[in-house]
């Protein structure tokens, strides 16, 4: 029986694990170190109603009364820099060593950056002191460029044209959200820009931002590889994010080369007894992609966990993650879009209710016949019938 | 008292939304007989959702939003995301016809001034 357990990652999928620790029984202590100054809080609401200002601060935050309960020690403001297997120590920068009995690898995944100087007014959107900051900037009549058109990039656009803000999209790919969604419906979803107002950019990639004088300063620019200049008062950079492992290098835990996850199975475990990984920064085995799948999903966030204190605990297995099918949801311009289920190249996606063009469908999407995913643009209803469903194939199939 | 329709304008184990000051989730309920009826506030406390669009398991009903899932008749969440209760709203049927009183206060607990 473990008597100590060592949380890396004080977000959603650390809090959950804690929160799934305890009751599942733990009784030993408990400690969770953050990187960021703040408790756990909500991210999905700072590209939308907490920058939109419609959200206030408070009502980010994931704590609850109850969760006293979970009797944890906060590290806050602390980075861990190292792990060193064999005592199961989470090495903090200032070179203090937590030794526990079990570690658990939830460091999540930051926003990926665009190469060169750093100018004022060029954003990320990951933190809620990113949000914060950019929410300080848009202001009505400002010029904001958002170079890249996925999901992080729509719900800013859409939130920023609310705001009054003159947005430009500019995405390198022929069509946005192609690679979760296929063209077809990345092609329903990128309407909602025009429908909108709003000016979409695609198949250009970006050359690079331009500063006031040239590389530094404020920014004034996205000069796009075909040597178009866009004019900009504030950029947002919404290209993806790359999970926080780099503190692990030199502790043996493998890592998945494609997706650059910590390589665990089913139930979260590492190769290493005692330390499992969870949410972003995690790369799990799933039956439903035949492979090790990392997902920045918020579902997998909160629901994943469970799973890992089990394995910590010994627990017989709770649900695994292939028992989950993938979820995630996203609100742009007023549209609710929801996707659950795992999709391939080359699947089969057919409109089976609602029009596409009055921006209120369900599609499934099939391979070899059977459904395999599901999206729907303002269709919740039938989407949670046929989320249910999937779910129960899973099930069955497992 | 809020008139809200016929019952039988509700098919067992299915909800509709009424619009009064702040929609309204009638539920008829399958409870092995006529179906019980059952009234909440219709916007999950945690984020922008229908919950009379969730998915209905007995007396819960299942955010399709984020999952949580509520007591129709405490409108008590079973867990995370949401933390607040969802108001229930008292349900009287008459002669066929469902009627709604709602409830005066918010689901969160009130607020003590010293």
């Amino acid at each position: 029986m473990i008597g100590s357990v060592t949380v890396v990652g004080a977000s959603l999928a650390g809090l959950s694990t804690a929160r799934a620790l305890r009751a599942q029984g733990y009784q030993g202590r408990l400690t969770v170190v953050g990187a960021e100054h703040h408790s756990p809080y909500d991210r999905p609401p700072l590209s939308k109603e907490y920058l939109a200002g419609t959200l206030d601060r408070a009502e980010l935050d994931l704590l609850t009364p109850e969760d006293d309960a979970l009797a944890a020690d906060w590290l806050l403001g602390r980075t861990a820099s190292g792990l060193d297997t064999e005592e199961r120590a989470v090495v903090l920068d200032d070179g203090e060593r937590l030794v526990s009995d079990a570690v658990v690898i939830a460091t999540g995944a930051r926003a990926r950056q665009l190469p060169g100087p750093a100018l004022a007014g060029v954003h990320t959107v990951r933190t809620v002191d990113d949000a914060t900051a950019l929410r300080a900037e848009l202001v009505p009549g400002a010029r904001l460029v958002l170079i890249g058109g996925g999901f992080i990039g729509a719900e800013i656009a859409s939130t920023a044209s609310d705001l009054g803000v003159d947005v430009v999209v500019v995405e390198a790919m022929g069509v946005p959200l192609a690679g979760p969604l296929g063209t077809e419906i990345g092609q329903a979803c990128a309407a909602l820009h025009a429908e909108h107002g709003v000016r979409l950019i695609t198949g250009v990639p970006v050359q690079r931002v331009l500063g006031a004088d040239r590389s530094a300063g404020r920014v004034r620019a996205v000069q796009l590889a075909d040597g178009r200049e866009l004019p900009a008062d504030v950029v947002v950079v919404g290209i993806g994010a790359a999970p926080c492992v780099e503190w692990l290098a030199g502790s043996g835990l493998a890592v998945d080369t494609v997706s650059g996850g910590v390589r665990t199975d089913a139930y979260c475990a590492t190769e290493v007894p005692g330390v499992v990984a969870v949410g972003d920064c995690a790369s799990a085995y799933r039956r439903c992609a035949g492979g090790p799948t990392r997902l920045e999903h918020w579902t997998n966030a909160l629901k994943h966990p469970a799973a890992a204190a089990a394995t910590l605990l010994g627990a017989p297995a709770a649900t695994s993650a292939d028992h989950e099918v993938p979820y995630f949801w996203s609100d742009q311009y007023g549209a609710r879009l929801q996707f659950a289920g795992h999709r391939l190249p080359g699947d089969q996606v057919e409109v089976i209710e609602g029009d596409v063009d009055a921006g209120n469908f369900l599609a499934v999407y099939r391979r070899g016949g059977e459904p395999v995913a599901v999206f729907a643009m303002n269709r919740p209803k039938p989407f949670v019938r046929w989320r249910r469903e999937l779910a129960s194939r899973a099930t069955a199939a497992a | 008292m809020i008139h809200v329709g016929a019952l039988a304008d509700i098919p067992v184990g299915e909800a509709i939304r009424v619009e009064a000051d702040v929609p309204i989730a009638v539920f008829r309920v399958d409870d092995g007989a006529d179906g019980a009826v059952y009234a909440i506030d219709d916007t999950c406390t945690h984020q922008r959702a229908s919950l009379s669009d969730g998915w209905l398991d007995g007396c819960m009903v299942e955010c399709p939003l984020h999952a949580t899932c509520f007591d129709l008749r405490t409108g008590l969440p079973d867990g995370p995301p949401a933390k607040v209760p969802v108001r229930t709203h008292q349900v009287v049927v008459m002669d066929g016809m469902i009627y709604l009183k709602l409830a005066e206060h918010s689901g969160e607990p009130e607020v003590e001034v010293a």
